[in-house]
């Protein structure tokens, strides 16, 4: 019982990571799109890809957080205890995030759009960084089990933390670049196809490269989590490097949808390979999740929300992706997307 | 001794508890004012919706799509201040979530479920005026209204349970040892405070709706336009106030059944007798005594059980023992609260007789500028009453957060920076509620001074960027 619940806690995991991961990763190309001549085409194709559809993945961290403590009461309190700094940041920056998101669309005159923009992109890259740091200092057992928090700073700045948190910046720029290319596909944009190619892949060899100096580290800093990586969560490490580098092959060979696809893969692997590699604990190397679980009773409610969620939620999406492709005609370029924002 | 050494150790041995519960208090009473427009809005919008294509009425549907705009704005300044929330119960109460969070995290879970449904039909919604057929359109508004009623019946559930705390099983430590989730979302706090609230919602967000429009009105803005919108919010509103108050008598009946000292807080009762005055304002002073306000004699018994009339037996303060109750001053704040909400309550109540009676024997609305006075000033009056309310609610529960099980004090964070966090939240919460206000108003200013009938959804959260002019919505 307790193991289906970790199944879907890590399963919820997964699909923020993916879909909050490719919202923050669009913040992130929004920040650096440059000044609002330049990054206006940039930011165009930035609002059509992630317009309807993003707040609703906010959900998901939502539904994180509820699984947790209803089924780990212990693990979340333990989590919020030690780490009350870069979940406060988090909160914080998800509050501007949101409100930049609320706002933007609603505001005509430049200067606030950019000062949302602003508060918006920041809070993107911030976001991740801290959630990132988050798992870091949970992986690499600084969280400990009980009443008595860890330390409220060396916890999440250490060597383990700030590598995940970078990590987790560093593929959500990739993630959102990756679809990104798509769009600009999409909306016949070559320019901006290129534009996001490139910067897929620059984002692609950052992670790489982070992740690579994160080998070294988690064996100095993490040893539990370097040991399950290299045994059981091997095969998911390996997957995630093979998709990730087989949407890049598939992006520079015109886009192909199937890029989108292995780049989803290579995110999942990594978030799937960490939760592997910590198995059975919740908490390492303190709580495990037997020992961390809620009763029996909680997690059979959480498994009936769930399955409810499943059977009402996805067709739901599904109706809104179609409208979502229906509004977007061809023709539609968003070079001429002026007068409604300028 | 340097200044730094000095301030240093006296800003970290500051006391988290007083911190973390204002700024759970501020945090809540600013999220609690979005919940009903979160929950009654869209009822309202789908009451134009229908409206305009029954019978092809283009004011209506004109309403109905300015409404949908602006519900998306409010919904996700919501979605955003209801996810601090999540963040908060941890990040403040770690130990109240170690240790209830499998009982207590139950309704969330479906609470969960109804807040997904909503975010994604309300983008459906949005997105669907110009790509649905008329009356499919209208039907993927529906779940929006259903899912919001459910879901705040399950975070009312939730906090239902913090005052009735039922579905578990301790062991001898007074740890969960198991959980009865049926037993845990339909405890007996539950449904009259779920019914109160989900009323409220209605109650507050018809007149705060309404009161724009009167505003509206009292400014020269006579047209059907302004006038439907004022009709439909108002009439929501007129409706729940009297379900209201039936609803608001009964729970405060299951208080006194249930929760002797918040009633006794509530009638600001120090000691235990018969024949209980009612006192209008008044206080508790340091020695426990009532001072000031008006006593009616005998009310507060006569109301608390009409069978047995002023000889009802009122349990006052003193019979709990004082690390048990809430202190003096907090009952004097849940009475002056418990004042402020039945009496606004009471004069929402009248506003509305004055309009059933206008309905009833001249069939048109009231033709005073008072009248629309009043109901400018009764968004914010009902804003207040139900802000009152919850203050009543929660305050009169201190000194527990698990009525019995677990008092406040030691459910909080170790963590003494709660007052820096705090201020950011207010300053943060500030800027946001201020922004919200200005936006929604920009985009009323804008959309009155085009005065176009297209529906354009490009300065919507939710929507998309338009750029090639769609037809208007068609109605047949």
């Amino acid at each position: 019982m307790s193991t289906t619940a970790a199944v879907i806690l890590f399963a919820a995991v997964t699909t923020y990571a993916i879909f909050g991961g490719a919202d923050f990763g669009a913040g992130f190309w929004d920040l650096v799109a440059g000044d609002a001549h330049r990054g206006q085409r940039p930011r165009d194709v930035i609002d059509h890809s992630i317009g309807p559809v993003w707040e609703a993945n906010h959900v998901w961290l939502i539904f994180t957080f509820v699984v947790l403590w209803t089924c780990f009461p212990t693990a979340y309190a333990s989590i919020t205890l030690t780490l009350f700094v870069p979940l406060t940041l988090a909160a914080l920056g998800i509050v501007l995030r949101g409100a930049g998101f609320a706002f933007r669309k609603a505001v005509f005159r430049t200067r606030d759009r950019r000062n949302f923009g602003a508060a918006f992109a920041l809070s993107s890259v911030l976001v991740p960084f801290c959630l990132g740091a988050v798992a870091g200092s949970i992986a690499s057992g600084r969280v400990p089990d009980g009443g008595a928090p860890g330390d409220p700073w060396s916890s999440w700045l250490n060597p383990t933390s700030i590598t995940l948190g970078l990590l987790a910046v560093c593929m959500a720029a990739y993630l959102a670049a990756v679809f990104l290319v798509w769009d600009a596909r999409r909306l016949g944009d070559a320019d901006m196809l290129t534009y996001f190619r490139l910067r897929a892949v620059t984002a692609a060899v950052a992670a790489g490269v982070v992740a690579v100096a994160g080998i070294f580290v988690l064996h100095q800093d993490a040893r539990y989590l370097f040991n399950g990586l290299t045994s059981r969560a091997l095969p998911l490490v390996i997957v995630s490097m093979v998709a990730g580098v087989a949407s890049l092959l598939m992006l520079r060979d015109r886009a192909r949808p199937g890029a989108r696809l292995a780049a989803v893969a290579a995110v999942a692997g990594v978030v799937l390979a960490w939760g592997v590699a910590q198995w059975d604990y919740l908490l390492p190397q303190t709580l495990t999740v037997a020992t961390g679980a809620a009763p029996n009773g909680t997690i059979q409610a959480v498994i009936v929300a769930t399955g409810l969620a499943a059977l009402l939620i996805v067709p739901a999406f599904v109706l809104l992706y179609t409208l979502d492709q229906k509004s977007l005609l061809p023709e539609e370029s968003v070079s001429d997307a002026g007068p409604t924002g300028e | 001794m340097t200044i730094p050494a000095m301030i240093v150790p006296a800003l970290t041995a500051i006391d988290p508890v007083p911190w973390a519960r204002s700024q759970m208090a501020f945090t809540l009473a600013f999220h609690i004012i979005l919940v009903p427009l979160g929950v009654s809005w869209a009822a309202m919008t789908l009451i134009a919706n229908y409206r305009g294509i029954k019978h092809d009425d283009q004011d209506a549907l004109h309403l109905a799509h300015r409404w949908s705009k602006y519900m998306a704005v409010t919904f996700a300044v919501g979605a955003v201040t209801g996810t601090v929330l999540t963040f908060e119960f941890g990040l403040l109460w770690p130990r109240f979530m170690g240790r209830w969070g499998e009982a207590f995290g139950v309704p969330f879970a479906f609470e969960g479920l109804f807040f997904f449904t909503e975010a994604v039909f309300i983008s459906i919604y949005i997105f669907g005026w110009r790509r649905l057929k008329p009356w499919t359109h209208f039907w993927t508004g529906v779940p929006i209204a259903v899912a919001g009623i459910f879901g705040s019946i399950s975070v009312v559930a939730a906090n239902a349970w913090m005052n009735s705390p039922q579905g578990v099983t301790l062991d001898s430590a007074g740890n969960v040892t198991s959980v009865d989730p049926i037993g845990v979302i339909f405890n007996n706090a539950m449904p009259l405070m779920a019914a109160h609230m989900v009323i409220a919602a209605y109650l507050v967000g018809g007149f705060l709706i309404a009161s724009v429009y009167a505003a509206g009105i009292l400014r020269g803005r006579h047209d059907r336009y302004h006038r439907l919108g004022f009709i439909i919010a108002f009439t929501v509103a007129a409706l729940a106030t009297p379900v209201q108050m039936g609803v608001g008598d009964s729970l405060a009946r299951w208080v006194f059944n249930n929760q002797p000292e918040k009633f006794a807080a509530i009638e600001l009762v120090p000691t235990t007798s018969t024949d209980v005055p009612e006192t209008l304002l008044g206080q508790l002073n340091s020695s426990g005594e009532v001072t000031g306000g008006i006593p009616i004699p005998g009310l507060a018994s006569i109301l608390s059980d009409p069978a047995t009339g002023t000889s009802t037996v009122v349990r006052g303060l003193n019979a709990e023992p004082t690390g048990d109750r809430p202190t003096n001053q907090e009952a004097n704040v849940v009475h002056l609260s418990w004042d402020i909400m039945v009496g606004l309550g009471t004069l929402l109540f009248l506003l509305t007789l004055w309009y059933w009676a206008s309905w009833i024997f001249r069939r048109d609305l009231p033709r005073s500028k008072w009248f629309f006075r009043a109901a400018a000033g009764s968004g914010v009056a009902a804003v207040v009453t139900l802000e009152a309310g919850w203050t009543v609610s929660e305050v009169g529960r201190q000194p527990w957060i698990v009525y019995g099980k677990m008092k406040v004090a030691d459910a909080a964070t170790a963590n003494t920076g709660v007052w820096v966090t705090f201020i950011a939240v207010v300053l943060l919460y500030i800027g946001l509620g201020v922004t919200t206000i200005l936006v929604l108003r920009g985009m009323s200013r804008r959309s009155r001074d085009s005065d176009s009938r297209r529906f354009d959804d490009a300065d919507v959260p939710y929507g998309r960027r338009e750029t090639v002019p769609e037809p208007e919505p068609t109605v047949r």
